[in-house]
């Protein structure tokens, strides 16, 4: 082990963490968001399966206010890779006309993710799903084992969770119970930008600076991807030079202001940054317990 | 046993300018723009033409915080964290807002909150659940596992410890050496922690006291015959109040020694070796993307493995040598210990998931039974024959306690007899496997010397433990593996045409090209003029009895597991 830096470590674990779903679960799922994260643990699936495919497809809950250039980006990427790709949208929510904007965050991410992901899983009866969360993006996730059990109701006991000593995952589950998996729990924002430089592994474009259509509200920087939001009285679209740290529904992601138009610039602002990453969601901020109580009721 | 314990150097600098630059990983990908992106057709391209700016950190440092419930341990992790800038400005206005609402430090921040995440935990003031935290000084890269002190959540102590290469074992000052500390000081021993921090915290409420401070050592340094740390340093510090974590106090000016964190940065921890050990890699899936490939898919636990090495597949004894390793990025001359592969032999053995790729040379011992110590995790005690699941390695078999030999008295750390362990007890136990696997010390291998035991009706996780020696007496005649199953699940394993396993999708394929050849004897018996009555009979008797017929008439159909080769089945002495 003397040879591996932090990032091959890091690498062999999560590689390890994903075989270890495929062979134990009878039909497993990566749930793939599209950002960073998800793009590098892609990166690992295939890795660990060469020269085979990932023995998994890729779900992508869509709640129709993701960005367009996610889209494109999602579409290029299962296509070039040869990997099947799932969307699901929750189309009662569609029809009952959920929405950011008049439903709120919290109404609309509880619909149009939550509700739809427990809709996907239940359709498909996938037994294991793969999620891309890190433990260093908040309190409750670094409390989250690497498998996650959750109750035929997709709900999450955090004060019974099972131990994981050495790397002795417990897969065995009920009829009905399946897993959330976390590949990459112990990897950081830094390590998840260097593996990227490094392994050259390509993400969405909103990560980079450029010039892009704002709208200042509420103190965030919304992009106006699109009509369907509406500008509300002394509102104004201004082409600002902006970039995401993270990425969402474009009504709900904060952008910042950067010039960080290249990977290096990005990590380099990134290792001077006061701010955490989740700075820029808007419903993470609601209470201190806020994503544990999402977690809870069956949110990734 | 050729296992030892040996010290590992962790990289210096002069190590890192070779093995820890970025382009270590993956050279090619700076060469220039991977042809998809140029095809892409962005006008500017922000990830081609990257030099290797990025500088990951040199080394990484895993440890854990311990000892008893109101040390100080989340506050410790809080302060640490602050002191090295690794709390961004939002997370701090947060922790201003919550100290307010939850906190126990009166005007001042309680930095427990930045690590207490669970809302029961914020609300009761206690950890609960091990929170994984990470921070980076210029020179390492640091993960804690902060666990909790409650004597009820020892369990998630004890998994952070297994992952930890370092402990910081907090002391409250006040109070000394309390049973907690005890317990968890045995059970970082138990796991094989051999450098530990003590961290004597509160000095503030003592006034710095150096006599207090030199006798709780002393009081520690009495318990240490019993423990296996080989590397111990004392610290006088305040989590509350930043004495002698980042800089140097001057509330203890007879403190000559690093501060914590200086500590932490210089400690270079006696771990465990696996690249010493001979060539080990439990097979965790085979993989078969088409008729040309069949891999064996696994993170490589012992020593190292080249092209063309001779291998013995284990249990079932099959012999080859290796054809390719593949890594990562494709195809490597050879890999070690840490590195996950994808192996393949010259030869067709039959390989599966729970099997042990070893070295030719050194196999390890197979057997059935072991001794060991664990940590009972469950509210209903632990009984002699209780039937459980058995983790180790990718191998899960249910296993029987055949004996419970002593718990350990966390008091004064004797064996004593015991006819039950109850929830957060240690025990010395021997243990019967359903068949036989791959063990070894945990002394001679971390992964294939650990385990974890399964209810097999709840499936909850109700023990962890270390292999202590691997064999039993009933063994030495060592018979053949075949003929220690049960009666059903050997008709079970005939008719199947090889010993049972977990693979579920493999049985399912094998059941189904049995059906599919049964339909095909029974159309062909249609076709050549039969009534449909008498060809689905001859249909379902084919079914049912073609694979007794198969293995009555000649041992060449006899799967390759079931033919052992009798020199690998020795006395599970080891290697």
């Amino acid at each position: 082990m003397k040879h591996m830096t932090h990032l091959q470590r890091l690498e062999a674990e999560s590689i390890f963490i994903i075989r270890e779903v495929a062979a134990s679960a009878e039909n497993p799922v990566m749930l793939y968001s599209i950002g960073k994260d998800s793009a590098v643990m892609l990166h690992l699936a295939m890795k660990a399966f060469k020269p085979g495919k990932p023995p998994f497809p890729l779900l992508h809950v869509d709640t129709t206010w993701k960005f367009r250039e996610m889209i494109e980006f999602r579409d290029r990427i299962a296509r070039e890779l040869g990997v099947d790709l799932i969307v699901h949208t929750n189309q009662e929510g569609v029809r009952a006309g959920i929405n950011p904007f008049s439903s709120g965050s919290r109404v609309h991410t509880d619909v149009m993710k939550t509700e739809a992901l427990k809709q996907a899983l239940d359709k498909y009866k996938f037994d294991a799903a793969f999620g891309g969360a890190r433990r260093d993006e908040e309190k409750s996730r670094a409390k989250e084992r690497v498998f996650s059990l959750r109750t035929p109701e997709h709900r999450w006991d955090a004060k019974n969770q099972r131990p994981e000593p050495w790397k002795l995952f417990n897969t065995r589950k009920k009829k009905g119970e399946s897993f959330r998996v976390f590949p990459l729990s112990n990897w950081t924002e830094q390590d998840v930008w260097d593996y990227i430089a490094i392994e050259n592994i390509p993400v969405v474009p909103l990560y980079f600076a450029a010039p892009r259509p704002i709208v200042r509200r509420d103190g965030a920087l919304i992009m106006r991807d699109d009509e369907r939001m509406e500008l509300k009285p002394g509102e104004s679209v201004e082409t600002m030079m902006v970039r995401f740290r993270t990425l969402g529904c474009y009504p709900l992601t904060g952008a910042v202001e950067s010039t960080a138009t290249n990977l290096q610039d990005v990590i380099s602002e990134m290792r001077g940054s006061r701010v955490s990453e989740r700075q820029g969601r808007v419903i993470d901020q609601d209470s201190g317990a806020s994503m544990e109580e999402k977690k809870q009721e069956g949110y990734f | 046993m050729t296992g030892s314990l040996q010290a590992r150097r962790l990289p210096d600098e002069a190590d890192l300018a070779q093995t820890s630059t970025p382009a270590a990983l993956a050279d090619e990908a700076f060469a220039g723009p991977a042809p998809d992106d140029v095809a892409s057709g962005a006008v500017v391209d922000p990830q081609a033409h990257m030099q290797p700016v990025v500088a990951p950190a040199a080394s990484l440092l895993r440890f854990i915080t311990c000892g008893s419930v109101d040390d100080g341990k989340s506050t410790l992790i809080g302060r640490l964290l602050f002191e090295t800038n690794s709390v961004f400005d939002d997370q701090m206005e947060a922790l201003k807002r919550d100290s307010k609402k939850f906190g126990t430090t009166g005007e001042d921040l309680d930095f427990a909150l930045l690590v207490d995440g669970l809302s029961a935990e914020r609300e009761q003031g206690i950890t609960i659940d091990v929170a994984y935290r990470y921070f980076s000084t210029g020179n390492r890269a640091f993960i804690i596992a902060d666990t909790p002190g409650h004597e009820q959540y020892t369990r998630n102590m004890a998994t952070g410890a297994s992952q930890a290469e370092l402990a910081i074992i907090l002391v409250d000052a006040r109070k000394g050496i309390l049973p907690q500390t005890r317990r968890h000081s045995f059970i970082t021993s138990l796991v094989g922690i051999k450098s530990v921090i003590i961290a004597v915290n509160k000095m503030d409420l003592v006034d710095y006291s150096e006599e207090r401070f030199e006798e709780i050592k002393r009081g520690y340094q009495a318990i240490l015959p019993q423990l296996a740390f080989t590397d111990v340093t004392f610290v006088p510090v305040s989590a509350k109040a930043g004495d002698n974590i980042v800089a140097r106090s001057a509330n203890t000016p007879w403190y000559d020694g690093e501060t914590l964190l200086e500590r932490l940065e210089s400690v270079e921890p006696e771990t465990f070796d696996a690249g010493a050990e001979p060539f080990r890699m439990p097979v965790q899936w085979v993989n078969r993307p088409n008729l040309d490939f069949r891999g064996f898919s696994g993170s490589i636990v012992g020593g190292r493995i080249t092209k063309g090495d001779a291998i013995v597949a284990l249990p079932s004894g099959g012999r080859s040598h290796v054809k390719a390793v593949y890594g990562p990025d494709g195809e490597v001359g050879s890999a070690e210990a840490g590195e996950a592969v994808t192996i393949t032999l010259r030869d067709e053995i039959d390989v599966s998931r729970g099997d042990v790729l070893t070295s030719a040379d050194a196999p390890a011992g197979v057997s059935r039974q072991f001794a060991g110590d664990l940590l009972w995790m469950a509210s209903r005690p632990l009984i002699r024959g209780g039937r459980l699941i058995l983790k180790l390695g990718s191998v899960q078999t249910p296993v029987t306690l055949s004996a419970l030999d002593a718990a350990i008295d966390i008091h004064s750390y004797e064996a004593k007899p015991a006819d039950a362990l109850t929830m957060n007890e240690i025990g010395r136990v021997a243990l019967t496997a359903e068949r036989p696997i791959v063990a070894l010390t945990y002394e001679q291998n971390r992964e294939l010397g650990a385990f974890i035991l399964i209810d097999p009706v709840s499936n909850e996780t109700v023990a962890l433990g270390v292999v202590r020696s691997v064999g039993g007496p009933e063994e030495a005649a060592a018979e053949s593996p075949s003929e220690e199953r049960n009666g059903l699940r050997r008709v079970w394993d005939l008719w199947l045409g090889e010993a049972a396993r977990d693979d579920v999708a493999h049985r399912k394929a094998k059941i189904g090209a049995r059906i599919a050849g049964s339909v095909l004897v029974g159309f062909l018996a249609l076709i050549f003029t039969m009534p449909l009555v008498l060809a689905l009979v001859l249909a379902v008797l084919d079914f049912v009895l073609r694979p007794f017929l198969a293995v009555a008439f000649g041992a060449d159909h006899l799967p390759e597991s079931r033919r052992i080769d009798p020199t690998v089945v020795d006395d599970g002495g080891g290697i």
